[in-house]
């Protein structure tokens, strides 16, 4: 009975909200699936972060100090979406450290050079932008809200990023080459990030039934990629992607096969920053736990001397 | 040349405060203290920001990121205090708590200057330097009448840091004769108002004030501590490896 009256509303395109009745297994998969996305908002910080201290004017340190900072607002709220289905931000980050949680495998990669972060702005906030567009229509109205705040912030992200891409690619022949290079190192991952080809992933069709999810994996994919090719084009970098082809009748780019054992390798704990970004993670939460009792211990005697 | 100099002295403090408050960024103990010390910390780019870009209008020739991004560190006049590394969270609260204090005070005479960008930036910044005031004052009390281990923590903070706070204070050749022509703040004139902050503060924060003993001197003529030469090849470090590129 409540099942198809649940079911009735997402049909008929009205929001789920968090006091009405939902399954189970819907509220489930949207604290994995919201947890993971708030979760991959603050893992991601590190690899930009990790660059703030050498950004190469005022300005480009002003707007990566701020686009981090953004992406830490994502995340909070995120998981206050979260905790509007009954698990705590405290929980959501055990469960990140306890590798119960995943984020998304992009982070695990290092930023090697200042055009990373051009290509990450390009590319990762870009493939973000398409699966958050998605998202906005999403059937559980936290999430969607949430989504059309963090949209229009990502989108700028995105923005700010082609413009370092295309500053460097049209720079000394060195900035030229850090630029070619980050695509090169990026484009992969960045078009992964999509997940499994939809016959291969096992979590489509519940999601895309309860309007969780509004279109496959490979659909947001192909979209981003044809997005991207033309902007590249116009900076005149290459993507790395020797079968990348225009195709008349599908009236999309054609691509090459993507490394999915790679893929896997980096989801399950073997990519080449796995365990720095979560050690980093878990550091700051350790040494920061003294500064959380102190600020407990303080509005504990505040209360007291009310009470009193 | 006396304005010039005037004008980077407080930048640089701005600026070098701000490079060391952004290495927080992902490291802080909650989201929320993350994005405020972010918050503080563009607060100081854009404050260095706006006076590096009239000493560059001063200077004719080089650029604000020239300056920035181009000086030796015998040409940096910040305050020693704004170098020191981050240490711990109590460590950075005491140096923004104390820094934030002066700066306060400082801007606030600034703000009255005959020289209009130098009054206009303070008045601008007053509003930003409460804000650090307000947020670093509210984590001393915190973490001074926290725990027993926060107050041990950040009364140690407080004893290694003291010695940085003569600076604040000084007046060279510079200071005196800009403070003649009604440009430049009496550093001396602030410091009773200084005092008083500290030691309410103190009072409310459970904490002791520590005795003035050796203090710190040098930044105003370009001496620093060793922590600067490595802040400095980390910050310059593309500008300089190329120097061709426009970024
Ligand atoms: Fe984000
Ligand atoms: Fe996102
Ligand atoms: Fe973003």
């Amino acid at each position: 009975m409540n099942e198809n009256k649940f079911q009735d509303k997402i049909d008929s395109e009205r929001k789920i909200e968090p006091k009405d009745w939902m399954p189970e297994a819907y509220r489930k998969h949207l604290i994995r699936q919201i947890s993971q996305h708030a979760h991959s908002e603050i893992i991601g910080m590190q690899p930009e972060g990790n660059w703030i201290s050498r950004a190469p004017s005022l300005r480009a340190k002003m707007i990566l100090l701020a686009k981090v900072q953004d992406e830490a607002g994502h995340g909070l709220y995120l998981y206050s979406a979260c905790e509007t289905l009954g698990v705590s931000r405290q929980e959501l980050i055990q469960q990140l450290h306890d590798g119960k949680a995943k984020y998304s495998s992009i982070f695990n990669y290092p930023t090697l050079s200042w055009a990373d972060m051009g290509a990450i702005g390009w590319l990762v906030d870009g493939a973000a932008i398409v699966n958050q567009v998605s998202l906005q229509r999403t059937s559980y109205g936290p999430y969607s809200r949430g989504m059309i705040k963090i949209c229009k912030e990502e989108s700028f992200h995105q923005r700010q990023g082609y413009e370092i891409m295309a500053e460097m690619a049209s720079g000394t022949p060195e900035q030229k080459e850090m630029a070619q290079d980050a695509l090169n190192r990026f484009w992969w991952p960045s078009i992964m990030m999509f997940g499994p080809h939809d016959g291969d992933s096992p979590r489509t069709g519940n999601a895309m039934k309860w309007k969780i999810k509004r279109q496959t994996n490979d659909e947001l994919r192909q979209s981003f990629i044809d997005k991207t090719v033309h902007q590249a084009e116009i900076i005149g970098l290459t993507i790395p992607d020797p079968d990348l082809k225009w195709n008349e009748e599908r009236g999309h780019y054609d691509f090459g096969k993507m490394d999915w054992d790679e893929f896997w390798d980096v989801v399950n704990g073997k990519g080449p920053c796995n365990k720095q970004r979560l050690d980093h993670h878990k550091k700051a939460h350790i040494d920061g736990k003294w500064v959380r009792e102190a600020a407990k211990a303080y509005s504990k005697k505040q209360k007291d001397l009310i009470i009193n | 040349m006396s304005l010039l100099n005037y004008t980077l002295r407080i930048a640089d403090s701005s600026l070098i405060s701000g490079q060391r408050l952004a290495e927080w960024c992902t490291n802080a103990h909650t989201l929320e203290e993350d994005i405020a010390l972010s918050n503080i910390a563009l607060d100081l780019f854009g404050q260095a920001n706006i006076l590096l870009e009239y000493a560059s209008e001063l200077d004719g020739n080089k650029t604000a990121d020239d300056f920035a991004f181009k000086r030796n560190e015998r040409e940096f006049f910040n305050l020693k205090m704004t170098e020191q590394p981050n240490g711990h969270f109590g460590d950075t609260i005491v140096k923004l708590f104390l820094f934030s204090s002066f700066n306060f005070l400082f801007y606030n005479k600034l703000s009255q200057s005959k020289n209009k960008n130098l009054s206009a930036f303070a008045f601008k910044s007053l509003k930003e330097v409460k804000y650090h005031l307000k947020h670093s004052k509210s984590w001393m009390v915190r973490l001074g009448d926290g725990t027993k281990e926060s107050n041990k923590k950040v009364q140690e903070s407080l004893n290694s840091l003291w010695e940085f706070t003569g600076e604040f204070f000084e007046m060279d050749e510079i200071d005196n004769e800009l403070n003649k022509k009604g440009i430049g703040v009496n550093n001396k004139s602030i410091k009773e108002d200084w005092n008083n902050i500290i030691n309410t503060t103190l009072l409310d924060s459970k904490l002791k004030r520590p005795e003035d003993g050796y203090m710190q001197t040098g930044s105003k003529s370009g001496l620093h501590t060793e922590h600067l030469g490595r802040l400095l090849s980390e910050m310059q470090y593309l500008q300089r490896a190329y120097p061709d590129a426009k970024w």
